[in-house]
């Protein structure tokens, strides 16, 4: 291994410019008759917009325009859903409209209403304080166990009781059959509670048309610029895709809360063509909280069913879904095709049934964050496998070993064929990084200071890359889900990666450029990594479900075997051999088993300057592009073991120990691998101490729509992590990469709440709600008391 | 309304007229171009905003610019020396891995480069504690912990 090629620790070549305040996010372009947008919201969970006087902010100082539903009607259609879910009668779900700019209804606190252009923000946001709205307010359905009860409002009216679909996955009959004889069964009924991504640059987007040449340029905080063309211009706007152009530029953070497409995107591109005038608007925290789409949301009972000696017989599974007030863009495939799926874990139980109702509610839209239905499934299996070893008397890591899945491939009862793994080696690696013999002792100081103490595990699995697109498509995806990668060799032999995956924090520009600079054997200076443009990248699917390397690289791949292959043809010209001889290998083209050899740069040149050149045979240039589409999911898979000590007096839980063992298959930078995890080990343990999203159950107001109400983890939250890796490569993708981006988010939730009921088990607490705060800790202390 | 304010920022001096209710935050990236502050909540939770203000960690989307009138501000641009060598704290988060997407950052090395100054040697927890005002999102502060003991231990 190179100090720079796969495998290596490379510093990142983005950080100077993020260091040193270099980098460009949407809301630091400023481009020539700026103007600035802000949008007026609802300020009612439901309601009826009787009229809009917008007279007096039309007439406001510098206001160029105000918009309303009116003005859009009939010329911008509503924005759609990317994943169509077939119900349990075969019936299509419930697509309501989504419009950008609210048609005579608004359905959810934040919802838009009209939009403001001036020529500076404070002339646009105060113009819309002069905008007259008269509503009519409706009674609001705000949670999810509500939603299709006699005599709820309906939120739409093609689903007047609130339901988009019922869904299920599974053999019910079988699965039934099974609890029938099984000789215990665990039941849990939990809420995952609702979060907020909360990326800390709020989403923005600055939209300009070009009358020059009919043609539009977006700049967006986005994950999938290429996804948010298509969604746009083809199915909202009726736009020639060739005449939009989409720059997700440095972006901060996504968390999956940009990978959609947003009414203030498609709002603004279409504006921008009225005015003629280039048109920026970016949130502030509180719209973020209002506006961007929230995680979770789901309330389910979940049922194990085992042998007298632990097995797992089968597991039957309801879940209610919240989808907010609109469908969201991959809304719908979040708590069906990513979450049942998972359901099997690391474990070989043979029947599982999965029967999902998704409900709309008078809250904002509800999509993808980090993990996406895994964190859900995991939370399931998890909690369920935990409580059965309690019931059963069973060391928590026994049963996991007991039901591990050892043989591979792997086919799961509900639709997935795990490839590889090795479940008992990472649990091997967990239990010695976590010093597991060594608890019992700190189980004793912990005691001795009139403090509890617990132990958690979390065995969880997911499932990356998303793929291949034929059987998504078949599952109802309404997009490819390949990735492309193009790889520029420049005459002088340095190269310019263009890829569909789009960094917004993960550190492509360094991994991917690691991988180039390996397989090519130049210096990684000479590899400069492109993305979120596209209008230098061939085409993309973005970055979400932890599938830019997987996928992203696989093309990036792809690309350079072509390249390789290219220049075995010019070098065995250029050295006079067939092209069966040359082999290419540390950078130099060399017939085999000689020293006659020509280096990468040599074979560039001659590329382009084809003087001697085989030119009846081959095109000059090198210049390569690829698309891949994978063969199957990658499936990460992990073990976290938790430690915690509680102070009873207040139920305040403090993370001692935590420690996340995963198999990741080949890793290409172990410290950009280390910093996914960490950060989502911190987002995971947020959802399970911290952060809670909650409305207001009659109003539908948002109560934590600041930082304030809203606990997100900062640093004396945290404890520093304990990382580990084991490796089984990917079976399927030429790097043999699995994916690393959402793994800590998705395992560590239920290795948390079981270290605390771990902890209170002396009390006969047998769960503890997520968020665990100390007033919940606290409580279940005293309720088990009472 | 407008007013006219000056002060030094990243050692040169700076007047405009501004409209009174402009944030400091405002001013450094409207009207200055120094977009390197960021803003995240402006509600003064974040700290991606974070400026030193005669040497002291402020969020500068807390504050009027005119609040600011005469003082020496130093904002991310201005931390590297001027033949471009990173400061210390600069280098300790790059070799930490110390930041993802970079958002969080220039506030967050600012309220490193305070430390400096408030503690000697501190512990982990001290770090955690002492960066309470900076939300970061992406790294779950493990390795900012670790660049900012770094840094400040290089800074000497």
């Amino acid at each position: 291994m190179s100090a720079t090629g796969i495998g290596a620790r490379v510093e990142r070549k983005e950080d100077r410019r993020f260091l040193t305040g270099a980098g460009q996010y949407t809301d630091d372009v400023l481009l020539p008759g700026q103007t600035y947008a802000y949008f007026l919201r609802s300020p009612h969970a439901h309601a009826k917009i009787k009229t809009i006087n917008s007279a007096a902010a039309k007439a406001a100082p510098g206001v160029l325009a105000v918009f309303t539903g009116e003005d859009i009607a009939g010329k911008v259609n509503g924005l759609p859903c990317g994943w169509l879910i077939t119900d349990v009668n075969g019936q299509p779900m419930k697509e309501p409209p989504h419009p950008v700019l609210a048609q005579g209804k608004v359905r959810h606190v934040g919802d838009q209403v009209a939009l403001v252009v001036a020529e500076t923000y404070f002339q646009a946001r105060d113009a819309a304080e002069l905008i007259e709205v008269d509503y009519e307010v409706l009674p609001a359905v705000v949670k999810a166990s509500d939603a299709d009860k006699p005599g709820q409002p309906a939120v739409h009216d093609i689903a007047p009781d609130n339901v988009s679909y019922v869904w299920a996955l599974g053999d019910k009959a079988g699965t039934d059959a099974a609890f029938a004889k099984a000789a215990h069964v665990t039941r849990l009924d939990f809420h995952n509670n609702r979060l907020i991504p909360n990326a800390i640059e709020p989403r923005a987007a600055n939209a300009s048309y070009n009358r020059a040449d009919e043609s539009y340029t977006l700049y967006v905080a986005n994950q999938n610029p290429h996804v948010e063309r298509l969604l746009m211009t083809a199915f909202v706007l009726g736009l020639p895709e060739h005449k939009v152009r989409v720059i997700a530029p440095d972006v901060g953070g996504g968390f999956g809360s940009k990978i959609f497409l947003y009414a203030e995107d498609a709002a603004l591109t279409w504006a921008s063509r009225q005015l003629c005038r280039p048109i920026k608007w970016t949130a502030d925290r509180t719209e973020a909280f209002l506006t961007d789409a929230h995680g979770r949301d789901h309330t389910t009972t979940a049922e194990l069913a085992l042998d007298q000696d632990g097995h797992f017989l089968a597991m039957r599974v309801k879940t209610r879904a919240n989808l907010g007030a609109y469908l969201s863009t991959f809304a719908s495939s979040v708590p069906t095709i990513l979450y049942a799926t998972l359901l099997a874990g690391q474990y070989k139980t043979p029947f599982i049934h999965c029967e999902v109702t998704s409900v709309f509610t008078n809250t904002a839209p509800v999509d993808a964050y980090r993990g996406a239905g895994r964190p859900e499934a995991t939370y399931v299996v998890e909690r369920l496998v935990s409580t059965a070893a309690r019931e059963l008397g069973i060391d928590q890591a026994e049963i996991r070993r007991r039901n591990f899945v050892t043989q591979f491939p792997y086919q799961t009862p509900v639709a997935l064929m795990y490839d590889t793994g090795d479940y008992n080696a990472i649990m091997n690696k967990a239990l010695q990084m976590a010093d597991v013999a060594g608890y019992a002792q700190r189980k004793t100081a912990t005691q001795a200071k009139g403090l509890l103490r617990g132990i958690g595990y979390s065995s969880y699995i997911e499932a990356c890359g998303l793929a291949p697109s034929n059987i998504a498509g078949a599952l109802g995806a309404r997009a490819g889900l390949f990735e492309a990668g193009e790889i520029r060799v420049h005459p002088t032999g340095s190269v310019t990666v263009f890829t569909g995956s789009h960094s917004h924090g993960q550190g492509h520009e360094t991994s991917f450029a690691q991988v180039v600079s390996d397989r090519l054997g130049i210096p990684i200076e000479n590899v400069d990594v492109v993305h979120g443009d596209t209008g230098r990248v061939p085409f993309g699917m973005g970055t979400y479900g932890s599938r830019s390397l997987s996928v992203g690289g696989s093309a990036i791949i792809k690309a350079l075997d072509k390249i390789i292959a290219k220049g075995k043809k010019i070098a065995a010209h250029l050295l006079e051999a067939s092209d069966a001889d040359i082999v290419f290998k540390n950078g130099a083209f060399s017939i085999e088993g000689t020293d006659k050899n020509v280096p990468f740069g040599g074979v560039a040149f001659a590329a382009y300057v084809p003087h001697n050149y085989p030119l009846d045979k081959l095109e000059p240039g090198l210049n390569e592009n690829a698309f891949y589409d994978p063969t199957n999911f990658t499936f990460p898979a992990g073990t976290y073991i938790c430690e915690i000590e509680i102070d009873p007096q207040t139920g305040q839980t403090r993370i001692d120990r935590f420690t996340a063992v995963d198999d990741f298959g080949n890793i290409v930078n172990p410290m950009l691998v280390e910093g996914q995890v960490h950060g989502g080990l911190a987002q995971g343990i947020g959802q399970a101490l911290l952060e809670e999203c909650r409305y207001d159950p009659e109003s539908g107001q948002l109560l934590s729509a600041s930082y304030s109400d809203y606990a997100m983890p900062r640093a004396d939250d945290l404890p520093s992590f304990q990382i580990g890796t084991t490796c089984t490569p990917c079976t399927h993708n030429p790097l043999g990469v699995k994916g690393c981006g959402e793994a800590g988010a998705i395992g560590s939730p239920p290795a948390v709440i079981n270290a605390i009921v771990d902890a209170l088990a002396a009390y006969g607490v047998r769960d503890v709600p997520m968020p665990a705060t100390p007033q919940r800790v606290w409580q279940a202390i005293q309720n088990a008391k009472a | 309304m407008s007013t006219r304010i000056s002060m030094t920022v990243n050692g040169k001096a700076v007047s405009a007229e501004v409209e009174e209710r402009t944030l400091l935050a405002a001013f450094l990236r409207e009207h200055l171009r120094l977009t390197g502050t960021h803003v995240g909540c402006d509600t003064g939770h974040c700290g991606a905003c974070t400026v030193l203000l005669d040497g002291k960690a402020v969020k500068s989307c807390n504050m009027l610019a005119a609040q600011a009138q005469g003082a020496n501000v130093t904002t991310i641009e201005g931390l590297a020396a001027a033949d471009g060598e990173m400061h210390p704290m600069q280098v300790a988060f790059k070799a930490s891995h110390g930041l993802q997407c970079g958002f969080c950052t220039p506030g967050m090395v600012l309220s490193a480069v305070e430390l400096a100054g408030k503690l000697k040697n501190p512990s982990e927890a001290q770090i955690r504690e002492a960066l309470d005002g900076n939300y970061c999102r992406c790294t779950g502060y493990h390795n900012i912990v670790k660049a900012v003991q770094t840094g400040l231990a290089n800074m000497g």
